[in-house]
C-alpha cells in the first residue's frame, strides 16, 4: 500500500441521477444499504454477474439440447434444475424453455413491464422494451413477426407467451437441416439473441 | 407448501377486477377463459408486496387461451394461443 493509492480514490458507481424517478431511485438504494438490507459489494456481484450474462449462454444450453436429446427432454420439463446442470441459476424465477416444431412457433414478450431472463441473456434488446412490441404482439403476432421477417404458414400454430409472473422463457428454436455433421462450436454459432425471444425462426437461409 | 386447486387441461375464469395496487394480471386478460398449461410453483403473491414481503406464497399456474377469443376480429390463426402466468387466487373453475 502507497500512500497515493489510485485503487482508494472514492468514485461514485452511478451517473448523477437526471429525473425525479432516479433521484427517488438512488434514494432509496442508500436507504436500502444503509439499513442493511444489501450491501454495496452485493450490489456489485449482481451487476457483474448480469454484465456477464449474453445470449451466447443461451446458444450454449441450445446447442447442447440439439446434440443430447435427454438433456433436451430435461430442460423442456425442468428448465431451472437443467439449467443447473450446465452451471446457470436464474432463481427465484422458473426457467421455461419453449421449444419450436414444424408446426409451432414460440415468442415471448413482457406486457406489464419488460421481464427478461436477464441474468443469462444479458440485458434485453430496446425494442422489447417498447410499449410498441409489448401492446401488439399479444394482439397480432403475425403482423409483428412479419416485420422481423418471420414468415409463417397458415397451419404453423404462434403461441405467444406473456411473461406476467415469476417465469422467465427462452425459445429452443428448430436446428437447421443440413446441420448433423456440424461440431458444437459452428452450431452454437447459429443461434441469435432474436432466436431465443421467438423474433427469428431461420437459423440459416 | 398447499396442494394446487387446479390440474393442468381444466378450464378456468380469470377474475375480472382490479384492486388499487399493483397487481400482475393485465387487463385484456381479466374475465377470460382458459385452460391450465401447466402447473407452477408457490411465489409471493403480487398484491402483498405493497407492505410486506408477498407472504402467504400462492400457487402459480400457466393458463392458455385462444387467441381468436381474446381479440375481436384476430387477424392470424384460429389455432393460435396466448399464455400466460396467473396466481391461483385470480382463478375459479369454469364450465
Amino acid at each position: 500500500m502507497t500512500d497515493h493509492d489510485h485503487s482508494r480514490t472514492f468514485q461514485a458507481d452511478h451517473a448523477e441521477p437526471t429525473s425525479d424517478a432516479a433521484r427517488i431511485g438512488l434514494a432509496l438504494r442508500e436507504l436500502l444499504i444503509e439499513a442493511g438490507h444489501y450491501t454495496v459489494e452485493e450490489e456489485r456481484a449482481v451487476i457483474a454477474a448480469m454484465q456477464g450474462a449474453s445470449p451466447e449462454n443461451g446458444a450454449k444450453i441450445v446447442t447442447r439440447a440439439w446434440t443430447d436429446q435427454s438433456f433436451r427432454q430435461r430442460l423442456l420439463e425442468n428448465g431451472g434444475a437443467a439449467l443447473r446442470e450446465v452451471g446457470f441459476d436464474i432463481a427465484p424465477y422458473e426457467f421455461t424453455v419453449m421449444e419450436n416444431t414444424d408446426n409451432i412457433h414460440n415468442v415471448i414478450v413482457c406486457t406489464l413491464c419488460s421481464c427478461y431472463p436477464r441474468s443469462l441473456l444479458g440485458m434485453s434488446p430496446a425494442w422489447y422494451k417498447s410499449t410498441v412490441y409489448r401492446s401488439r404482439v399479444v394482439r397480432e403476432p403475425r403482423k409483428v413477426l412479419a416485420e422481423f421477417g418471420v414468415e409463417l404458414d397458415e397451419d404453423v400454430v404462434v403461441r405467444v407467451h406473456d411473461s406476467t409472473a415469476e417465469l422467465r422463457y427462452m425459445v429452443l428454436p428448430q436446428r437447421p437441416a443440413g446441420t448433423s455433421d456440424w461440431p458444437e462450436e459452428k452450431l452454437k454459432s447459429l443461434v441469435t439473441r432474436d432466436s431465443l425471444i421467438g423474433t427469428q425462426r431461420e437459423l440459416l437461409s | 407448501m398447499t396442494a394446487p386447486k387446479f390440474a393442468t387441461g381444466q378450464r378456468v375464469r380469470i377474475a375480472d377486477r382490479t384492486p388499487p395496487m399493483h397487481h400482475r394480471v393485465p387487463s385484456y386478460a381479466k374475465g377470460q377463459v382458459g385452460v391450465i398449461e401447466r402447473v407452477c410453483g408457490m411465489h409471493g403473491e403480487p398484491e402483498k408486496f405493497i407492505r410486506g414481503n408477498g407472504q402467504p406464497a400462492q400457487r402459480l399456474y400457466r393458463v392458455s387461451i385462444p387467441q381468436p377469443d381474446l381479440w375481436n376480429s384476430y387477424s392470424g390463426g384460429n389455432g393460435d394461443i396466448l399464455e400466460i402466468e396467473v396466481f391461483e387466487h385470480w382463478l375459479e373453475p369454469a364450465a
